[in-house]
């Protein structure tokens, strides 16, 4: 039966009207200011030039030339190849740890888990104290091993290493109970019969875990990478980027081009180029690779 | 899911208990124990490397200042740090300021995203795809990325410097709809029908049936978004100004730039250990929800 024009006109506007307080929200602060860096990334303006002067591309020009913008691009490519695979691999051991019935593994899975209920300023102190030379544990630990007194967040040899370690600790647990899911979605019957066949633990997990949790980790590592780009809080108060820009990350180095340069322009253009490479990464989930994957 | 589970391997799951228990010698048994013992001892180590960092900190918000400063290891312990810190900077304040706004974007996303969710679970509309693609984008680009932005998008409508400005941005949460929009398709659509036919509004079946019906589902989301407001850092920082208007993270920051010395480390860790205790606590009292509700939300839409 055809539906009449006022019912399916009653139904659009239902549904328009149902999603709107949303789209009100997003038009506000996800759309319009997208458009906004868009725009602004094309005009100068900084404190010598107030209102915004067409320059076409020169911003993005000019970041390429940069070479503290080429740095920080380097250290955020750095410190994504640095947490990424080592924060994945060590969530997937925990998983495998966690999920076996043994005595202590909800203990285990509260330490592993922890550090995420804390917040990333109040992470950075604990860890800043922790690598503080003369008091914390963990510069103690590398004065013993290096046989004199070490600031390992002073130097930038030591300084993006120090950040990574810690960034592992705060995400892998979260990372954890991803694998947690997917793992308690393979039918134990395939443990079974693997066992029977004669495949050792160590293959079973290489041949049954590792391929079925496959989805888990396309999703963790999309989290990931995005991560590694979107955390940065810790800078405020560890490095402020420093010494020597050696630690600094994409997004601080808008906030500090935002309110200490006043480069509007060139923090715009930054923020362009910042949500091309999240749109890149998550097309990776959407374009649902993870079905291709799952059937290697 | 179901492909790659191999039929004959599944019949072969019966021969077993037969066979193989009569194979494994002693001798096999006794390494393969001592394999596991061997794990084991990695697994609990790592957890206790893990747990260090906090154990370290909570130790150090109790020490008298003076065994703060000597290398010597000393059993003594006192509340002093943590009081003089709570009197030393407004902590009251940002913890309240913390709370209304972790509870003011709350109440507004709860209501945002039952209405967008239950649009896309049973309201065929023109448009719904398009609309639903840019709902996705909000969860590609967050609005932790578009700071710089956002802000002059605040100081446009003279919202800087306040509470609701630090809201704002977060009032809509396509992540929301989408674990919402889930549950809400997972309701049989005959309760949906049968209470169209005795004459309720549509509104009204939302409120009475899809809502009390996902209520898990709400506190999953509420447990997500409430610890992710709480840690909230760079945004709360840039917004506000002054002491009314900031949030436990900007003023621990804050509170822990000021006091930066070696002789402090007492000072900062019971800061530290303030501004984290509320989650922690909360956390481990409910963990297997909180556990949950953070599995819930990488479960894709």
């Amino acid at each position: 039966m055809p539906i009449g024009w006022s019912e399916k006109l009653k139904r659009n506007g239902f549904g328009w009207s149902l999603v709107l307080p949303s789209l009100l929200f997003l038009a506000l602060f996800t759309y319009y200011p997208m458009l906004k860096s868009v725009w602004l990334s094309l005009h100068e303006k900084n404190l010598a030039v107030s209102e915004p002067l067409f320059v076409g591309f020169d911003n993005y020009v000019q970041l390429l030339k940069d070479p503290v913008f080429r740095q920080v691009f380097g250290n955020n490519i750095v410190f994504a190849v640095g947490t990424v695979p080592l924060s994945i691999v060590l969530a997937f051991l925990m998983a495998l740890f966690a999920d076996k019935a043994i005595k202590g593994r909800g203990l285990a899975r509260l330490a592993f888990f922890y550090p995420n209920m804390i917040p990333m300023i109040a992470v950075a102190n604990i860890w800043l104290f922790l690598y503080t030379p003369h008091f914390g544990l963990f510069a103690k630990l590398a004065a013993w091993i290096a046989d004199q007194p070490v600031n390992l967040l002073g130097s930038p040899d030591t300084v993006m290493g120090a950040l990574v370690f810690m960034m592992v600790w705060k995400e892998a647990g979260y990372f954890m109970i991803f694998y947690l899911a997917g793992m308690q979605q393979i039918p134990k019957d395939l443990y079974e019969a693997a066992a029977v066949s004669g495949l050792g633990t160590a293959a079973s997990i290489r041949r049954i875990t590792v391929p079925l949790t496959m989805p888990t980790t396309l999703f963790v590592s999309v989290v990931a990478i995005t991560n590694a780009f979107k955390l940065v809080d810790h800078l405020w108060i560890m490095t402020k980027g420093g010494p020597n820009n050696s630690s600094n990350l994409l997004l601080y180095y808008i906030y500090d081009t935002t309110f200490n340069f006043y480069d509007q322009g060139m923090a715009a253009a930054m923020t362009v180029i910042m949500i091309v490479l999240l749109l890149l990464v998550s097309s990776l989930q959407f374009l649902r690779w993870d079905r291709k994957i799952h059937y290697e | 899911m179901d492909k790659p589970i191999k039929m004959p391997l599944l019949l072969n799951r019966n021969a077993r208990k037969s066979g193989e228990d009569r194979l494994v010698s002693s001798k096999a048994r006794a390494k393969r124990r001592a394999q596991q013992a061997f794990w084991h001892g990695i697994g609990f180590g790592f957890a206790a490397l893990w747990i260090i960092p906090i154990l370290w900190v909570a130790r150090t918000a109790f020490m008298p200042k003076e065994a703060g400063i000597s290398s010597t290891w000393s059993w003594a312990w006192t509340f002093d740090n943590l009081v003089r810190v709570w009197h030393a900077a407004p902590f009251g304040q940002f913890l309240w300021n913390t709370v209304i706004v972790c509870g003011g974007v709350l109440a507004v996303q709860l209501v945002t995203l039952t209405l967008a969710a239950y649009a896309f679970a049973r309201v065929r509309f023109a448009g719904r795809d398009l609309v639903f693609l840019l709902f996705l984008l909000q969860i590609m680009i967050p609005p932790d990325i578009l700071i710089f932005s956002n802000y002059q998008v605040l100081s446009e409508f003279g919202l800087l410097n306040t509470k609701v400005g630090i809201m704002l941005p977060y009032f809509a949460s396509a992540f929301g709809v989408f674990l919402l929009r889930q549950a809400f398709k997972q309701l049989p659509y005959e309760l949906e029908e049968a209470a169209l036919v005795e004459g309720a509004s549509r509104l009204r079946i939302l409120s009475r049936i899809y809502v009390p019906l996902s209520r898990p589902i709400y506190v999953s989301f509420a447990i997500v978004s409430v610890s992710f407001h709480w840690n909230d850092f760079l945004w709360p920082l840039i917004v506000t100004n002054s002491v009314d208007n900031r949030l436990l993270t900007v003023g621990l920051a804050m509170f822990a730039k000021s006091t930066e010395s070696g002789a402090q480390w007492t000072d900062v860790s019971a800061a530290t250990l303030i501004v984290s205790a509320p989650l922690m606590i909360g956390f481990l009292l409910f963990q297997r929800k909180v556990i949950g509700s953070f599995m819930h939300s990488g479960i894709k839409g």
